[in-house]
């Protein structure tokens, strides 16, 4: 059976920052990947999407974006692209079309078994992403009336696949705004059920918001050091879309676009969808959140002495409509319902007892409490930025630093590590 | 604010709270809670509620007494006014629920309130539970609630501990969202 020291899970931007650390400290590794490098930008993305980021800020360690558009959006396909230049330049020891079966505890660290045979590893980094599976709302999605056809941003491609007819996008974060402003462009009548949202301009004083929140320290801010951590890890993704135009898509745009409003799809009963009645509430949430944000950006701008050319703005508080509280699924109006309600990982294969009661892995900033079991790349696992690609090359770098430690702990037989690791062979029995 | 202001006390126990949220991370059951009332028809449409006891920590647990509440229908129903229609207790749980929201939010963000007060108002056609009118529901068609605050705080702030009380509120989200609702005879 092949052994080694490290086995990374995932070969996407995460996997390969990690493994690009691993070799600058000579720890022999490898990565394995289900499907090709960066296998669900190639597989889980509608045609139309690019990158919330700016490519200026497509940075991973030993590597950036290096084309002619810095303050462009890259599109799925050049993601794919330069994730598999990135694993390439790396030399990272990627065995492509190898599906993980089970992670265990084993004697000296972990067996992992896949569809190509067994390897044993001293240590595991779990790096196969937050958002390997859409997480519609199983209740609600069983009482969706037979006729309405359903389906994930992950399934979703373009306007043109769907059935005819109208459509009810359940979420208003970056999938939901960004699937319903192109449905609505192709002249579907489009209805987006609204939650709890980040409302974000794409501009800011003429720069792009996510300069502001880079430069500023605001994607740097650390997950020890937000006064709810909870919240912050759970908190939806931003209003964003990445467009040649850099256009913002918020609610007042959608809105004035003529995107039908309503409130959180709290329930479907005998065919009939019912919305919360707390969209007022929610934005009003949003708008300030928003001025929070733009406050600590134009106070950090005062005293960096940047941005003196372009005074701070204030947007048009949301334009809250008249919202109805039922809508019909039976009639025929909407023919499909595409849950834009977030995405979790898909880490059943797991086998470690590292899990919370809700499935989710426990972790100290992406030490778990299994000896050399780590994870990487969900939401704030240790920065705001973790999520973003631009967060993997720190998150990566610092793991990196334990896991060594971990390493050197082993070979100098300190006994609290090796009761650690005898702990975790004793769950895993 | 200056460097000697007093501790803000917004006679919340903040740290209790968050220790009841801190422990159900480890037993979750202990969050668990049931509510009760009971009610019993004196005459016309008069009754009266009790509300006692509950569920909740794992255990039983008692008010320090029954507390008890008339419900009536004004005179203007030829009814004979012993106590607040039901749906008015609606708008006393609301803006009690919104209320207590601010002041727990306002103590965890140290903000002192000198004054909260608040009008309800609640929308309604009598079409819908006379049955004069099936389009009309029995229930409001709107609410709304009007808060003066006066706090050590930026107008924005106290707007979000408004909106912050909303989001966590029970009461909000049992009038904003449906539940479910079993009614048996024995």
């Amino acid at each position: 059976m092949p052994t080694t020291t490290a086995l990374i899970v995932g070969a996407g931007h995460c996997g390969l920052a990690m493994s690009r650390c691993l070799s600058e400290r000579s720890i022999d590794h490898v990565v394995l990947e289900r499907g090709e490098v960066a296998n669900s930008w190639r597989t889980q993305r509608w045609d139309s999407l690019r990158l919330l980021t700016p490519n200026w800020m497509t940075r991973l360690p030993g590597y950036a974006y290096r084309g002619g558009d810095p303050d462009g959006y890259l599109c799925a396909p050049e993601v794919a692209r330069l994730i598999q230049d990135y694993a390439t330049e790396s030399a990272a020891p990627v065995l492509t079309n190898t599906t993980v079966s089970s992670v265990r505890p084993s004697a000296g660290g972990y067996l992992v078994q896949t569809d190509q045979g067994s390897w044993r590893a001293r240590t595991v980094v779990l790096a196969s992403g937050a958002a390997t599976a859409a997480n519609p709302p199983r209740q609600l999605e069983q009482c969706v009336p037979t006729g309405v056809a359903t389906l994930s941003p992950t399934d979703y491609r373009c306007p043109g696949l769907l059935p005819e007819g109208g459509v009810l996008v359940v979420g208003a974060s970056a999938s939901g705004i960004q699937i319903a402003e192109e449905l609505h462009r192709s002249g579907r009548a489009v209805t987006v059920a609204v939650g709890e949202h980040v409302r974000m301009p794409r501009l800011y004083r003429g720069r792009d918001i996510l300069w502001w929140m880079d430069a500023s320290g605001i994607l740097d801010e650390r997950y020890d050091q937000v006064p709810d951590l909870l919240r912050a890890r759970n908190l939806p993704s931003m209003q964003l879309v990445g467009t040649p135009e850099r256009v913002t898509v918020d609610l007042n745009a959608l809105r004035s676009a003529g995107v039908r409003l309503v409130g959180r799809l709290a329930a479907i009963r005998d065919g009939i969808a019912q919305f919360s009645g707390s969209l007022p509430n929610l934005c009003t949430l949003a708008d300030l959140k928003l001025a929070r944000l733009l406050d600590a950006i134009d106070e950090w701008a005062a005293r960096a002495g940047v941005g003196g050319d372009r005074p701070p703005e204030r947007f048009a508080p949301t334009g809250v409509p008249h919202a109805p509280l039922t809508l019909d699924l039976r009639t025929g109006e909407i023919s499909t319902i595409i849950w834009a309600t977030g995405f979790r990982p898909e880490l059943s294969w797991l086998d470690v007892p590292v899990l919370n009661r809700k499935g989710q892995v426990r972790h100290d900033g992406g030490v778990t409490s299994a000896p050399g079991l780590y994870l990487l790349g969900l939401p704030f696992l240790r920065r705001r930025k973790s999520s973003l690609i631009d967060g993997a090359a720190a998150d990566a770098h610092d793991l990196t630093a334990h896991l060594a430690g971990y390493l050197g702990t082993l070979s100098s037989g300190n006994p609290r590590a090796v009761s650690a690791r005898a702990l975790a062979g004793q769950h895993a029995s | 604010m200056t460097a000697t202001a007093t501790p803000v006390d917004n006679g919340v126990n903040v740290e209790a709270l968050l220790g009841a949220r801190a422990a159900m991370a480890d037993s979750p059951e202990i969050a668990q809670f049931q509510w009760r009332s009971t009610v019993t028809w004196l005459n016309g449409t008069h009754s009266r509620s009790d509300v006692e006891s509950f569920y909740g920590f794992d255990d039983e647990q008692h008010h320090t007494t029954t507390f008890s509440y008339d419900i009536d229908h004004p005179l203007q129903f030829a009814a004979q006014d012993n106590g607040i229609t039901p749906v008015e207790y609606v708008l006393v749980a609301l803006g009690g629920c919104l209320t207590a929201g601010i002041a727990a939010v306002a103590q965890q963000r140290s903000i002192q309130l000198r004054s909260v007060s608040a009008t309800l108002t609640a929308e309604m056609d009598l079409h819908g539970i006379l049955g004069a009118d099936p389009d009309v529901r029995n229930g409001f068609s709107g609410v709304s609630v009007d808060y003066q605050i006066d706090a050590d705080a930026t107008p924005d702030e106290i707007k979000a501990l408004v909106a912050q009380s909303q989001k966590r509120s029970a009461v909000y989200d049992v009038i904003t969202n449906p539940t479910s609702v079993t009614v048996n005879v024995s």
